[in-house]
């Protein structure tokens, strides 16, 4: 795929968000809010300030690592749908790691606890990856069914091993050495969104300069032709997964050690999920992942002030992604609404 | 350990094991359906939340929970129909379609519960379905314990469960939506119109998982809460896939999930002190234990998740 159908692409699913949101305002229209009072917060939340943009960039850092983390399964044509329980193992095993080892100079002790995020999303990853490969269970159900274990499994053990002696079930605070630095004062925009946009242009070089990254587009784009010319199908799927898990993990990491500096249970949005519309924008680029996230980022950060401030609730936001991923999954829908127009215009019917 | 016993060899468990299979057993018949004629329906999550939520609406704005049932029926139809538009017609990925429609109902319910009911985890209170007690068998020991006091979407389903399965193997149209699903190919040869079928089945689909919501939000309990279908449209596809794309031995393998779940809310309200998270992430292990094992020895239909095209020489 050239550059010029790459944008193209993407501009279809601008499109795409676009018709969205009109599906929303129509929602909301008709549930008796203003749209205007809705999508004026919508849009003032997202960019109107330097405090909006700062949430709408902390909002993206963890967008922009499930994202990455889905899209990169897809080039293996797997779909990772486990980012969400990715992202909490590794949030957890980051802010164990991170206070366990506070002896360790601060810079090592990140490094570390990052490593260690990754590493437990990449075990996470596995087992999916391995189901796969060797008995040729859907990775769709299995990662969602370890999407619960994890958020129950992580709950558990906050619960019972690093509870913080307050009333809440949280860790204590990471301590300032264990944390990751600030990029923009007084604001929770951390080193977390230059981290990502690191991970993109690492995982983009795997997937064009290296030989795992050919031999994974070969087995996404035709696993007999693969098989056929020598590449082992089960060892790519494996090693695959095992790497979007690891960046959904890192999603987790960065989270905890960026933004909240603790682990709390169920403390995700949903960010695994909205890493699937993420990916889906971005197709087969993983460059366009990053205006893919910083969009949906905009999006979350845009629906909590519309909730605030117009008594909207912030779901409207996942519909929104919901849309967006049916119009994309079907560009014929969308030149379909189309077709329709012009042949209403011409006064002609349905066939 | 004998508590432990005590838990799991409990009469009681059997009568919650009927109870529980029936969301999954209804929505697992659906993706029988829907795989046999050739589409993969990883949408039943959303169309079991779809009919849960609907069900309850129609229960609160009509006063009666059977116009909820039949509501909930007609929202998951639709939720089958969008799948069956998206898929059949105009050819998207029907795994991705699948996952999106999922998403699409979260939001979508979860946002217009907090619009109506101006609340954030669950709707209000609707008239919910009694039960049945059915003469007779309610009296014969053992058997009147497990069988013999339900509701009737019970009955009902396993009715229609049977019913299922004879018509997907003992009718005409039984046969036309497993050729369909074998050989489009050869099924459009022998006049057979493959786009209907594949609607027919798709919707059909919708509406089952629909009404197994509905056994949710009206029959085990009587309101809406957020995301209540918690991951049955997976476990019920799971459960498709270990019966072999059967409706009755899909009933099987819904069985296995509900007995564990009825062991695991047994545990949670029991004196063993077990932390509740271990005990329910057992259904999810469950069902990728049973997944695993379940496939290396299935055959799926052989055209499933394929594009068809009347006319086409080669796919």
């Amino acid at each position: 795929m050239g550059p010029k159908q790459d944008v193209s692409k993407f501009a279809y699913s601008v499109v795409a968000i676009v018709i969205a949101l009109l599906v929303g305002a129509v929602l909301i229209a008709v549930s008796g809010y203003s749209v205007k009072d809705a999508y004026s917060n919508l849009f003032m939340g997202a960019f109107g300030g330097v405090y909006s943009l700062a949430t709408t960039i902390v909002m993206s850092t963890p967008l922009l690592f499930t994202g990455l983390s889905v899209a990169f399964a897809f080039q293996c044509g797997l779909f990772n749908v486990g980012a969400e329980g990715q992202l909490y193992v590794g949030a957890l095993t980051s802010a164990v790691v991170a206070l366990g080892l506070g002896w360790l100079p601060p810079v090592l002790r990140v490094v570390i606890a990052l490593l260690a995020g990754a590493g437990a999303g990449a075990l996470l990853g596995f087992v999916p990856g391995y189901l796969k490969a060797k008995l040729g269970a859907h990775e769709v159900i299995t990662t969602i069914m370890l999407n619960y274990v994890a958020t129950f499994l992580t709950t558990f053990l906050v619960k019972t091993y690093f509870k913080d002696p307050g009333p809440v079930d949280q860790t204590v605070l990471l301590p300032s050495g264990s944390r990751l630095p600030e990029l923009i004062r007084g604001t929770r925009v951390s080193l977390g969104i230059i981290l990502g946009i690191a991970a993109v242009a690492l995982l983009n070089h795997i997937m064009r300069r290296s030989v795992l990254g050919y031999e994974i587009r070969v087995v996404g784009e035709n696993p007999h032709a693969a098989e056929y010319g020598g590449v082992s199908v089960s060892a790519k799927t494996v090693q695959a997964m095992m790497i979007s898990g690891a960046v959904a993990g890192l999603a987790g990491s960065v989270e905890v050690m960026g933004t909240l500096y603790r682990f709390i249970p169920h403390f995700s949005p949903g960010y695994g999920f909205t890493g699937i519309a993420v990916a889906v924008i971005a197709g087969q680029n993983l460059w366009a992942v990053i205006p893919a996230a910083i969009l949906f980022g905009a999006l979350q950060s845009g629906g909590q002030t519309m909730q605030l401030f117009a008594g909207i609730p912030m779901e409207l936001m996942t519909m929104v992604q919901g849309l967006v991923i049916l119009f994309v999954a079907a560009p014929a829908l969308g030149s379909l609404l189309f077709r329709l127009k012009i042949r209403a215009k011409e006064g002609g019917g349905l066939e | 350990m004998s508590e432990f016993m005590d838990i799991v060899f409990n009469i009681n468990n059997l009568t919650a094991t009927i109870r529980m299979a029936v969301p999954i057993a209804l929505a697992a018949m659906g993706g029988a359906f829907s795989e046999r004629s050739g589409v993969v329906n990883i949408g039943l999550e959303g169309m079991m939340l779809t009919g849960a939520f609907s069900g309850v609406l129609a229960c609160q704005i009509t006063g009666s929970p059977w116009l909820g049932v039949l509501f909930a029926i007609i929202g998951g139809g639709l939720v089958g129909a969008i799948h069956a538009v998206l898929t059949v017609g105009l050819k998207a990925d029907h795994v991705v379609t699948g996952v999106g429609i999922n998403i699409l109902a979260s939001g979508t319910t979860t946002w217009l519960m907090q619009v109506i009911w101006k609340r954030k985890g669950t709707s209000d209170l609707v008239a919910g379905l009694a039960t049945w007690s059915v003469p007779g068998l309610r009296d014969v020991p053992v058997l009147g314990t497990i069988l013999g006091t339900h509701s009737p979407l019970v009955y009902i389903s396993f009715l229609l469960i049977f019913l299922g399965w004879v018509l997907m193997f003992k009718t005409p149209l039984g046969l036309r939506i497993r050729m369909t699903g074998e050989h489009p190919e050869a099924a459009d040869t022998v006049g057979i119109n493959v786009r209907a079928i594949r609607y027919f089945c798709v919707i059909l689909s919708g509406c089952l998982a629909g009404l197994g919501g509905a056994y949710l939000s009206l029959a085990q309990l009587n309101w809406f809460s957020k995301d209540m279908s918690a991951g049955r449209g997976y476990m019920a596809l799971a459960a498709c896939i270990f019966g072999g794309w059967n409706p009755l031995k899909g009933l099987g393998a819904s069985f296995l999930f509900s007995f564990t779940d009825a062991i695991q809310m047994r545990m949670q309200t029991s004196k063993l002190r077990i932390a509740t998270e271990l005990v329910q992430m057992i259904p999810y292990i469950l069902t990728i234990l049973i997944l695993a094992g379940a496939v290396v020895r299935s055959r799926p239909p052989a055209a499933l998740g394929e594009h068809y095209e009347s006319g086409q020489t080669s796919k």
